[in-house]
């Protein structure tokens, strides 16, 4: 009860100081709307505006119906270059895609003798090359197929792969790229916002104050969880409630209350990965590149920016205990396929654990290091 | 005295006001030149913000200051004056820094007035020789003495003879011998350069007797000017610091009356701190040596000495903040045990650190400590009453602890220490920085807990009229106790007329540390004092080195952060480029076959064979299939009809339908992407095995899809380059911009106000470090990219080493930009963080090619400058390009060089506000 009551007080404390600073809450403002804004407007995930050129030897029918086939949002309108241009253009990196048509196209396919075209694509543009290449792939099979049909020949395949994509039908980007917007700013928050706490209130003194009175250690750590998770968690909330849900017209499938539960509970070991942290640095310049060190890994690799499938074996294990991963893989379950929580409890209670976990490690290096630096 | 040819400062209606609160009330002073002039009066009355307007560091907001005949507001006079001003900021050392050594300090503020290295050689012996600076010429600043600080300080101000010399607070905290040893520097230096003005802010009143003219300030505003003799005769008082008071209005002197010391009543020896033999080592350096002491019931004992002689230390292991490394302390009768909860309920502790929560207000702090303590919310809320109406809060109640004046947070923070009714307070220097006036205020409280509450109290003090107050004292120095006993008791020990005399005597007894000075060379130089080379240019190549070499000092003297800087780079681009790729393989996937014939497991065995998907087990129905799909256990299903091969067979159309997990798009689409080639491949491997007769279902076209650059298209020839360009852009910018704001919240950006430095010299010269310490990131990182990825370089090297140099400059200067903005490192640090971050990994062209995006993404991308270096470093690697090809993504970035730094310098302050 009185230890209650001591927690209770120190994270009142705790969010009283952080609502003092402006600058901070003016950025942690920013990284909850513009931020995830910009990053919805990126279109990133998908197939968009890509840069296409062509280089049509053949000026038939059929090489115009290819060129006027590729339509945005896929792929900006080709543009037609010369070939003797298409070195240079490509290493520059003015185009992504160049379709070259040979000279005499249209005649070779009427007359049977499949003539080869080719599709140059950046193999250095990540994203875009290898969806893009598909793509532009089908779009010229279906429009010789068509174009081959209307002369007379019959091109109905056999066997028709009819593929639907589940939870986001049209594989929209902002839906992805919004929520992990999120979820990458609550790992870079409350790591540095709650090991940021303790650094502070060493290099003001006011831990040696804290540490005299009949207060814990157990229980300022706490404080510093709980008041800074309040204030991410809040956040969090108004950030997928307004801004994605609002502004940006995300359809949500779940339960955002048990989406929230989990923020929580992974609030609770990010903030003690940002304790136990604070116990490692001695200044903040310390922290801040400890920080970078651990908090931007644990991001990029928690499946919210590239799939996890691409990962090489041994690294794929490796994140697969990082809670990040699974809070990334729970906030998918819920938010875009409706999971419930008999899907999600098992990765709840791995999240709980870890986090427990970096908070022993935390309260075991506290107290001895509690007053460095002073 | 010398002739007196015009004042040397002229004030004309000085205002200065912080926020609400008003620090000068229309000042009109003419400060006689070639004199030492004293400012006197409580903290918080303007003293220091008039120093800094007189010495530039400020900016004037309303009157006109006028200094060696000319005006402060004009910038070129300002810039004129400056080699010839001289300011010593308050705070022990507040300019130096700490991790450069004596000599390297002096030769820094040596090559920001512009002396060559003869002439910088011959006036740091000189002035190290003249301070007896000369034995610790390579030792840290930052292990110095106070009293050794500040003269290094002095030394630091001095290089440049100036003409005049502001000194705000010098000698606060500083042990006796230490400030008699400086003023008697600061008499030589006059006698050496006789036209010099000094102007002094002071706190020690008897220090005032000793100078020529003064001028008694009080809540922003004159009281009185004329020489100490006649103030004193004027206020018809025998000390200055009665003259003060009878200067005051009466409605601030009715408080005040001499301060009464009842005895002490006896409680029958009640040991409360027993100490013996207590000692503390830090690696091989002993800041506490074998101390014992005995503190009885209801007793102020006094821990006097200079600052760093052990006192805090000692008060820390007492608190059970800091083990002993020997010897044994106890409290109330039991052994110091930092986990003993009770005992903490009976000590109350003030910290040498301001120790409340600044951010908090008068109430709330006295509120939270209630709560921490426990009190009852009844008791709590009277026991807060009485205490703000003893300790005249009244008035401030719901001000924030920060905006209060010194001496009114002292007494905050003794309140705060007594909230709990605590028997035993340990109060580490609880007085330092704080008036006269407040002082005996302070005082009054303590002797009423002490006599009326029989509170022990253990305090610890630098000032000798304070030391005298106490029931005993132990002189401290260098971590031991010198001697312990009453202070008339001390006095009668070694037969002088004070008690400063006394520890003065004990002082010079221990060590020997008679002032060790080469009286010779001090005179020689007054002969030679060459005329100050001043150089006053718009930009000195000298002083933008001074700042760059001082900065790789430091950086090479914080191995943890220079280490974490090399090292961390390296470790990320590990972990990046093997991590982040796009090559997706091992994809997750589960058939529903209901037909399960031959035909249906030749379509299957199509995608069972391939590296690109892991076969889970096989669906039951399309409920498990919906399970599936929502839990996440597999990524895509395959369902074949019934009926399926019988179709087949019989050319009927069949479909065979796909269901993929959508919820990251770009997995989506690449599943999408390798399940409708293969379903090609199937049908053309039908037609050509002539399974339906005739060739009808192969396409009439071949279209080849062809990688250039990367004909097996693995993303790591991409990855890796990339990853250059990404570490590039994150840490340099990081590092660069705490650099800058760290000497902001230190208070060592003062140099940039006060010395002849200008902005574009400062900001340049501390970019230099950083930009060099990229290039050996680059270069790192450059042979990972060979040897550990395998990634060859196919273009040209120097095509990659040049873009890499341009671009280490544009992100440094990037992180310089945010650190404008930023006056904590923490903001400074998540700022800079989420400024790049978010743009380098989303919006730069690393996964998308910038061309792609759209609305803020694309903004946000334009104006970044890896945008520009991404395809110099992919373009020189993997693509095989030269200056040709990316000539103009150089100029491009080139480009950001100019506009950074210019926007940079704009938003860098010249002055405080």
């Amino acid at each position: 009860m009185r230890s209650l009551s001591t927690i209770f007080w120190l994270s009142v404390k705790e969010l009283r100081s952080f609502f003092r600073d402006w600058v901070l809450l003016g950025l942690v403002i920013y990284s909850f709307s513009l931020a995830i804004i910009a990053q919805a407007q990126s279109n990133a995930q998908e197939l968009h505006n890509a840069s296409l050129g062509v280089v049509d030897e053949d000026h038939s029918e059929l090489s115009r119906r290819i060129t006027r086939a590729f339509l945005p949002p896929y792929f900006k309108s080709a543009e037609p270059i010369a070939e003797r241009d298409v070195d240079h253009l490509m290493n520059i990196g003015r185009y992504t895609f160049v379709i070259d048509i040979p000279p005499n196209f249209e005649r070779d396919v009427l007359a049977g003798r499949r003539p080869a075209l080719q599709v140059a694509v950046d193999a250095t543009a990540m994203m875009q090359a290898g969806i893009g290449a598909g793509y532009a792939q089908e779009i010229i099979a279906d429009e010789v197929a068509d174009f081959v049909s209307r002369h007379g020949f019959a091109t109905v395949p056999a066997v028709n792969l009819a593929v639907r994509i589940a939870f986001n039908p049209n594989v929209t980007t902002s839906w992805f790229v919004s929520v992990m917007g999120i979820i990458n700013n609550v790992t870079m928050l409350a790591i540095i916002l709650a090991g940021a706490a303790v650094v502070r209130e060493r290099e003001h003194g006011t831990m040696d104050h804290l540490l005299v009175m009949p207060v814990s250690p157990f229980e300022i750590a706490m404080a510093k969880v709980l008041g800074n998770a309040a204030v991410i968690a809040i956040a969090a909330g108004l950030s997928l409630t307004l801004v994605v849900r609002h502004l940006l017209a995300v359809p949500i499938a779940g339960s955002i209350p048990l989406f929230m539960c989990g923020v929580v509970i992974y609030l609770f070991f990010a903030t003690s990965v940002g304790v136990f942290l604070a116990t490692i640095a001695r200044t903040m310049p310390q922290l801040g590149l400890l920080y970078m060190l651990v908090a931007i890994p644990l991001n990029m690799l928690s499946g919210s920016n590239t799939p996890l499938e691409s990962m090489p074996a041994f690294l794929r294990t490796i994140v697969q205990v990082s809670p990040t991963t699974y809070f990334v893989s729970f906030a998918q379950a819920i938010l875009y396929r409706g999971a419930g929580f008999d899907v999600v409890w098992t990765n709840f209670l791995e999240v709980g654990l870890m986090g427990a976990l970096f908070l022993a490690l935390g309260l075991l290096r506290y107290r001895s290091v509690a007053t460095q630096g002073s | 005295m010398d002739a007196m040819d015009g004042p040397v400062a002229r004030l004309v209606g000085l205002r200065h006001r912080y926020g609400a609160g008003v620090a000068l009330a229309g000042i009109n002073l003419e400060i006689p030149s070639g004199r030492m002039v004293g400012l006197i009066g409580p903290d918080g009355v303007g003293k220091s913000t008039l120093l800094g307007l007189v010495a530039g560091a400020k900016q004037i907001q309303d009157g006109a200051v006028e200094v060696l005949g000319g005006d402060m507001a004009d910038v070129r006079h300002r810039q004129a004056v400056c080699p010839r001003i001289a300011f010593m900021p308050q705070g022990l050392g507040k300019n130096l820094y700490p991790d450069l050594s004596v000599r390297e300090n002096i030769d820094f503020f040596g090559r920001l007035f512009g002396h060559s290295r003869r002439e910088r050689q011959r006036r740091s012996v000189e002035l190290m020789a003249a301070t007896g600076l000369a034995a610790f010429a390579d030792r840290p600043a930052k292990k110095l003495s106070g009293g050794m600080r500040q003269k290094l300080s002095l030394c630091c101000s001095l290089i440049h003879d100036p003409d005049l010399l502001i000194l705000d607070e010098p000698t606060t905290g500083v042990d006796p011998l230490s400030r008699r040893q400086f003023w008697e520097l600061i008499d030589r230096m006059r006698a050496r350069r006789k036209g010099m003005s000094v102007v002094v802010a002071t706190a020690y009143m008897e220090e005032a007797e000793r100078f020529d003219w003064l001028v008694a300030m009080n809540a922003g505003a004159i009281l009185a000017t004329g020489s100490p003799e006649a103030l004193k005769s004027k206020a018809g008082t025998e000390t200055i610091e009665a003259a003060f008071v009878a200067l005051l209005p009466d409605e601030m002197k009715s408080g005040h009356k001499a301060l009464q010391i009842p005895p002490r009543t006896k409680y029958d020896h009640e040991s409360v701190i027993v100490a013996h033999d207590l000692t503390r080592r830090f690696g091989d350096f002993t800041a506490v040596d074998h101390v014992s002491f005995d503190i009885q019931r209801g007793e102020i004992f006094g821990f006097v000495g200079s600052n760093g002689c052990g006192k805090t230390t000692t008060m820390k292991m007492l608190t059970g903040l800091l083990p002993a490394s020997e010897g044994s302390a106890t409290l109330f009768g039991r052994a110091v045990d930092a986990n003993d909860m009770r005992s903490r309920m009976r000590v109350g502790y003030m910290s040498q650190s301001f120790s409340l929560y600044s951010e908090l207000t008068v109430r709330q702090n006295l509120d939270l400590h209630a709560r921490l303590f426990h009190l009852p919310a009844a008791d709590a809320k009277q026991r807060i009453i009485d205490l703000i109406a003893r300790f005249g809060l009244k008035g401030h109640v719901d001000q924030l602890a920060a905006d209060l004046p010194l001496g009114i947070r002292q007494r905050l923070s003794l309140a705060v220490a007594v909230v709990h009714r605590p028997d035993l307070l340990i109060l580490d220097e609880p007085t330092s920085g704080v008036d006269p006036m407040a002082r005996d205020a302070f005082w009054e409280l303590l002797i009423d807990l002490s006599r009326n509450q029989g509170v022990t109290i253990f305090v610890s003090t630098h000032f000798m009229n304070e030391a005298a107050r106490c029931d005993r004292i132990s002189l401290m120095d260098a971590g031991r106790v010198l001697a312990t006993d009453t202070p008339d008791g001390l006095v009668r020990a070694r037969k002088t007329a004070t008690l400063e005399d006394a520890f003065i005597d004990f002082l010079e007894e221990s060590d020997g540390r008679a002032l060790v000075v080469d009286e010779a060379v001090g005179l020689d130089a007054a002969n030679s004092a060459a005329p100050p080379a001043v150089n006053s240019s718009l930009f000195s190549t000298r002083r933008m080195l001074a700042y760059a070499i001082r900065e790789t000092l430091e950086l090479l003297r914080d191995p943890i952060r220079l280490a974490f800087a090399l090292g961390g780079t390296a470790f990320l681009m590990l972990i990046f480029g093997f991590g982040i790729t796009t090559d997706v393989n091992s994809l997750t996937i589960a058939f529903l076959d209901r037909d399960n014939t031959f035909e249906s497991r030749a379509y299957l065995s199509e995608l069972r064979g391939s590296r690109y998907f892991a076969e889970e087990a096989p669906l039951r129905d399309q409920r498990d299939e919906l399970q599936r799909l929502r839990g996440g256990k597999v990524t895509a299903t395959i369902e074949i009809p019934p009926g399926f091969g019988r179709d087949l067979r019989r050319g009927r159309p069949v479909e065979i339908a796909a269901w993929i997990d959508g919820s990251m798009p770009f997995r989506a689409e690449t599943i999408r992407g390798y399940l409708v080639s293969m379903h090609q491949q199937y049908l053309d491997d039908l037609a050509i095995r002539g399974h339906l007769g005739d060739g009808s279902t192969a396409l009439p076209a071949d279209v080849a899809v062809r990688f250039r650059y990367n004909q097996n298209f693995d993303s790591i020839y991409a990855m890796v380059p990339s990853q250059l360009a990404l570490q590039l852009a994150l840490i340099p910018a990081i590092l660069m911009a705490l650099a800058i704001v760290r000497e902001k919240e230190l208070g060592s950006i003062i140099n940039l106000y006060v010395t002849p430095v200008t902005r574009l010299e400062f900001l340049l010269g501390k970019q230099i470090p950083y930009v060099a310490l990229a290039m050996l990131n680059f270069a790192i990182m450059f042979l990972m990219a060979l040897f550990v990825f395998d990634v060859p370089l196919k273009g040209s090297f120097l095509m990659l080493l040049l873009g890499a140099f341009v671009y280490v400059i544009a992100t440094t200067a990037y992180g310089r930009v945010i650190s404008a903005f930023t006056s904590t490192q923490i903001a400074a640090l998540f700022g800079t963080t989420i400024m790049t971050v978010l743009p380098a990994t989303m919006f730069a062209g690393m996964m998308v090619p910038v061309s792609s995006l759209t609305g803020l993404a694309a903004v946000m991308g334009r104006f970044f400058p890896m945008t520009y270096f991404l395809p110099i470093s992919v373009g020189t690697f993997t693509k095989g390009l030269g200056f040709a090809d990316l000539s103009m993504h150089l100029l491009s970035l080139a480009a950001f060089v100019p506009a950074l730094t210019l926007l940079g310098l704009v938003l860098l302050r010249p002055q405080e506000k």
